[in-house]
C-alpha cells in the first residue's frame, strides 16, 4: 500500500479558488464590472430586474429541481414580503404605514414570506407533481383576487405606492448603481446557498427524496418535513426577492402578483433550466431582454406571443431549458477538438 | 349507528335546515339577521346556477385531465375562444342556438387539432405538458387581446329566453296580506338544467356505454386495449374534442349570462382547479359536487361577506385537502 504524499505540500484537497471554478469567478468579474459599460437604463431595468426575477426563479427552481415540487406560488412569496415592506414600513397611501425602519421591517417582511411559503408547501406537500402546480396555482390566484379585494389591509385594487428604498451608510440604495449592486449581493448569497445548500445533507436528502420518496420514508426519513423545510428555504429567497422588488418599483399592487407573473416566474425558471441554480438567472435575463425589446421586434403589444412562442419552443427542444441544450452542444465541442487534434 | 348513516342523518337534516329557510315564510329576527329572505335565496339560486356553468367547464377539465392523464391548462382559453367565436356568429347570423353549436363544434376540432398534434407528443410527460399548455395559453390569450381587442362583449340571448320566472318561493307578506313571489330570470335556469342534462349524459356515457368503457379501460390499460383491436388514439382524440367543446360550449352560455372581456380565461382556469381539485379528478359526479361547492361559496360569500368571498373558496379547498388529498369523489392513488 503506497499512499503518496505530495513532498511539495500542495494539499490533496482544492484551494478555495479551484473549488469556486473558473466558470464562476469570470462570471463575478464580468457582473461587478457591468456598471462601468452600462447606462442606468441597463443597470436598473436590465440587470436589477434580471436579478430579482432571477431570485424569485432560483427560489422555484430550489423546489423544483432538488425537491421535485413545482410550485406558481412563488411571486405570492415574494409579493407577502413586498406587501410587509409597504404596511410596515412607510408608503403614501395614507393606509396603514407603520414608518418601521429598513432594519426591522427587512426581516419582518422576510419572516412574513417565509411563513407563508411554509404553509403553503404544507398545503400543498400532501399532494404530487401536477397536482402540486394546481393547487400553487389556485392559492396564487385566490391570493390575487383577495389582494383586489381586500381595502383594509392589501387597499384594493390600487395597492401602496411611495415606497423608497432605505438610505444607510451615506448610500442612497435607490440610485442605480447602489440598488444594482445591492440586487447582485443579495442575489450572489442566494445562489451560493442554494449551491452550498444543494451538497449539503439536508440537500442530498431533499434529492434522495425527490427520486424516491417511498424508499427515504422506509429508510426512517421524515419525508413531509424536509419537504416543508424546503419550502421555508424557498420562501426566504423569494422573500428577499420581494423586498428587492417593491424597492425597484417603488409600488405594489394585486398586478404584481397576479397570474401573468406567476407564470413569468415559472418560464425565467424553465427557459433556463432546473439542473443548476444559475439556470433561473440564465432565463431571468433572456425574458427580461426579451420582453423590454420584443416591442421593437414584433411591435407594440404582441410581445407575450413571442415569449410564449420562445418558450413553447424551448419547452419541446430541451426539456432543460438553455442549460440543457449547452450540456447538448458542449459534447459535440469536445468531440470536435479530439478529432482536430493529432 | 355506523358512520355512514350519521352523515345520511346530518345530510337529511341539512337539507330540512335549507328547504325551510327557502319555503317559509321568514319571521323578522331571521330577516334581520341575513339580510333579507330575497338576498339569501337570491343568492343560493344564483350559487346553484354559476355551479351549473362551472360544472360545463369543469367536467371538460376533469374529462381531459382525469381520464387521460392530459394536463391541459390552456382550458380557459378554450372556454374564451369559445365565448369569442360564440359572440360573432351570434352577432352576425342573429340565431343564438348557431353561436351555442359553433363554441361546442369549433373548439372540439381545436380540441383534436391539440391533442394530435402537441398533447400526443408528450405523452405520460406530466410537467412538459402542463409547461407547454401554459405556453399555448399564454400565446392564445395575446392572439385573442389582439382580435377582439380589451372591450367587454355580451351575448345576446333570443327573446324566448329572456323572461323571468315566478317561483312558488314567498320572499315577503305585505301588510295587507297579499303574498311577494320570487321571480328569478329564466336563462339562468336554463343553463342549469343543461348542465343537469349534459351531466347525466356524460356519466351514463362514461359507466354505461361500450365507449365509456373502451374510454376507462384506456386509461387503466392502453396497450391491453389497442391489443383488442381499439384504435387508442381514436378514443382519446374524441374524450379531448369532447373536452373542449364542453369548455366552448360553456364559453357561449357563460358568455349570454354575464360577459365575455381578457381575464376570464383565467377566472374559470381558476374554477376548473379548484372544483376539480374538491371534487376529485376524473370524477363526473365529484366535478359536480365540487362546483356546487364552489358557485355557492362564492355567491353567498359575495352577499354576505364580499371582501372575503374568495377566500371562503380556498378554506374550502384547503380543507378538502386537508381531509381528503385525493378530493371528495376521487380514488386513493
Amino acid at each position: 500500500m503506497s499512499l503518496t504524499i505530495p513532498a511539495d505540500g500542495a494539499a490533496p484537497q482544492k484551494n478555495w479558488l479551484e473549488k469556486l471554478g473558473s466558470g464562476h469567478i469570470i462570471l463575478a468579474v464580468v457582473l461587478v464590472l457591468y456598471p462601468l459599460v452600462a447606462s442606468d437604463f441597463f443597470l436598473t431595468q436590465i440587470g436589477g430586474y434580471s436579478l430579482i426575477f432571477g431570485m424569485l426563479g432560483l427560489s422555484l427552481m430550489m423546489l423544483a429541481g432538488y425537491g421535485g415540487m413545482v410550485s406558481l406560488a412563488q411571486i405570492t412569496v415574494g409579493g407577502i414580503a413586498a406587501y410587509a415592506i409597504a404596511i410596515l414600513g412607510n408608503n403614501n397611501s395614507n393606509i396603514l404605514g407603520f414608518g418601521w425602519p429598513w432594519w426591522l421591517a427587512v426581516p419582518f417582511a422576510v419572516l412574513a414570506a417565509a411563513l407563508a411559503s411554509t404553509l403553503i408547501g404544507w398545503i400543498s406537500v400532501r399532494t404530487e407533481g401536477i397536482y402540486t402546480i394546481m393547487i400553487t396555482l389556485a392559492i396564487a390566484t385566490a391570493t390575487y383576487y383577495f389582494a383586489q379585494q381586500n381595502y383594509a389591509i392589501f387597499n384594493g385594487h390600487s395597492g401602496y405606492a411611495g415606497i423608497r428604498a432605505p438610505a444607510f451608510w451615506g448610500v442612497n440604495w435607490r440610485d442605480p448603481r447602489p440598488f444594482y449592486y445591492l440586487c447582485l449581493g443579495l442575489a450572489v448569497l442566494s445562489y451560493a446557498a442554494v449551491l452550498y445548500g444543494s451538497r449539503s445533507t439536508f440537500g442530498m436528502t431533499l434529492q434522495a427524496i425527490r427520486d424516491n420518496p417511498r424508499r427515504m420514508r422506509a429508510l426512517g426519513y421524515h419525508v413531509t418535513a424536509h419537504k416543508v423545510f424546503a419550502w421555508l428555504l424557498a420562501g426566504v429567497i423569494a422573500g428577499f426577492a420581494g423586498v428587492l422588488l417593491v424597492w425597484f418599483n417603488g409600488r405594489v399592487s394585486p398586478g404584481t402578483i397576479g397570474v401573468d407573473a406567476a407564470i413569468d416566474v415559472l418560464i425565467i425558471a424553465v427557459i433556463g433550466g432546473l439542473r443548476h441554480p444559475i439556470g433561473p438567472f440564465l432565463g431571468a435575463v433572456v425574458v427580461v431582454l426579451m420582453q423590454t425589446f420584443a416591442i421593437d421586434i414584433v411591435g407594440a403589444e404582441r410581445f407575450n406571443t413571442l415569449i410564449g412562442m420562445v418558450f413553447l419552443v424551448i419547452v419541446f427542444v430541451s426539456p432543460d431549458g438553455i442549460l440543457g441544450l449547452w450540456g447538448r452542444i458542449k459534447p459535440q465541442f469536445a468531440q470536435e477538438s479530439l478529432r482536430s487534434g493529432p | 349507528m355506523t358512520g355512514r348513516q350519521a352523515w345520511g342523518l346530518f345530510g337529511l337534516l341539512v337539507a330540512a335546515v335549507i328547504a325551510w329557510l327557502v319555503f317559509a315564510v321568514w319571521p323578522d329576527w331571521l330577516n334581520a339577521i341575513l339580510i333579507s329572505k330575497k338576498a339569501f335565496v337570491s343568492a343560493i339560486l344564483n350559487g346553484i346556477t354559476l355551479a351549473g356553468l362551472y360544472f360545463l367547464v369543469a367536467s371538460g377539465f376533469t374529462l381531459i385531465f382525469g381520464l387521460m392523464r392530459n394536463v391541459n391548462l390552456a382550458h380557459g382559453s378554450l372556454y374564451l375562444l369559445g365565448a369569442y367565436i360564440g359572440y360573432e356568429v351570434t352577432s352576425r347570423t342573429g340565431y343564438w342556438l348557431l353561436g351555442v353549436s359553433a363554441g361546442f363544434v369549433v373548439l372540439a376540432l381545436v380540441g383534436v387539432v391539440m391533442q394530435v398534434f402537441v398533447f400526443r407528443r408528450l405523452e405520460g410527460d406530466d410537467l412538459r405538458q402542463t409547461l407547454v399548455s401554459i405556453g399555448i395559453s399564454i400565446v392564445a390569450a395575446d392572439l385573442m387581446l389582439a382580435v377582439w381587442a380589451g372591450g367587454t362583449y355580451q351575448i345576446t340571448t333570443p327573446e324566448w329566453l329572456d323572461g323571468a320566472l315566478t317561483l312558488p318561493v314567498i320572499t315577503a307578506v305585505r301588510s295587507n296580506g297579499a303574498t311577494v313571489f320570487l321571480t328569478y330570470p329564466l336563462y339562468r335556469i336554463v343553463v342549469l338544467a343543461a348542465a343537469i342534462v349534459i351531466g347525466v349524459g356524460l356519466w351514463l356515457m362514461l359507466n354505461k356505454t361500450r365507449v365509456g368503457m373502451m374510454i376507462r379501460a384506456g386509461v387503466d390499460d392502453r396497450a391491453m386495449l389497442s391489443a383488442s383491436g381499439v384504435n387508442v388514439h381514436a378514443v382519446f382524440a374524441i374524450v379531448f374534442a369532447v373536452g373542449a367543446g364542453l369548455a366552448g360550449f360553456a364559453g357561449v352560455v357563460g358568455g349570454s349570462a354575464l360577459s365575455v372581456a381578457p381575464g376570464e380565461d383565467v377566472r374559470y382556469l381558476l374554477a376548473s382547479l379548484v372544483v376539480v381539485i374538491v371534487g376529485g379528478m376524473g370524477s363526473i359526479t365529484g366535478a359536480a359536487i365540487g362546483a356546487l361547492l364552489i358557485g355557492l361559496a362564492e355567491q353567498i360569500g359575495l352577499v354576505y361577506f364580499p371582501t372575503y368571498g374568495i377566500v371562503l373558496t380556498f378554506v374550502i379547498m384547503v380543507v378538502t385537502l386537508a381531509v381528503r388529498p385525493q378530493g371528495i369523489m376521487g380514488k386513493a392513488r
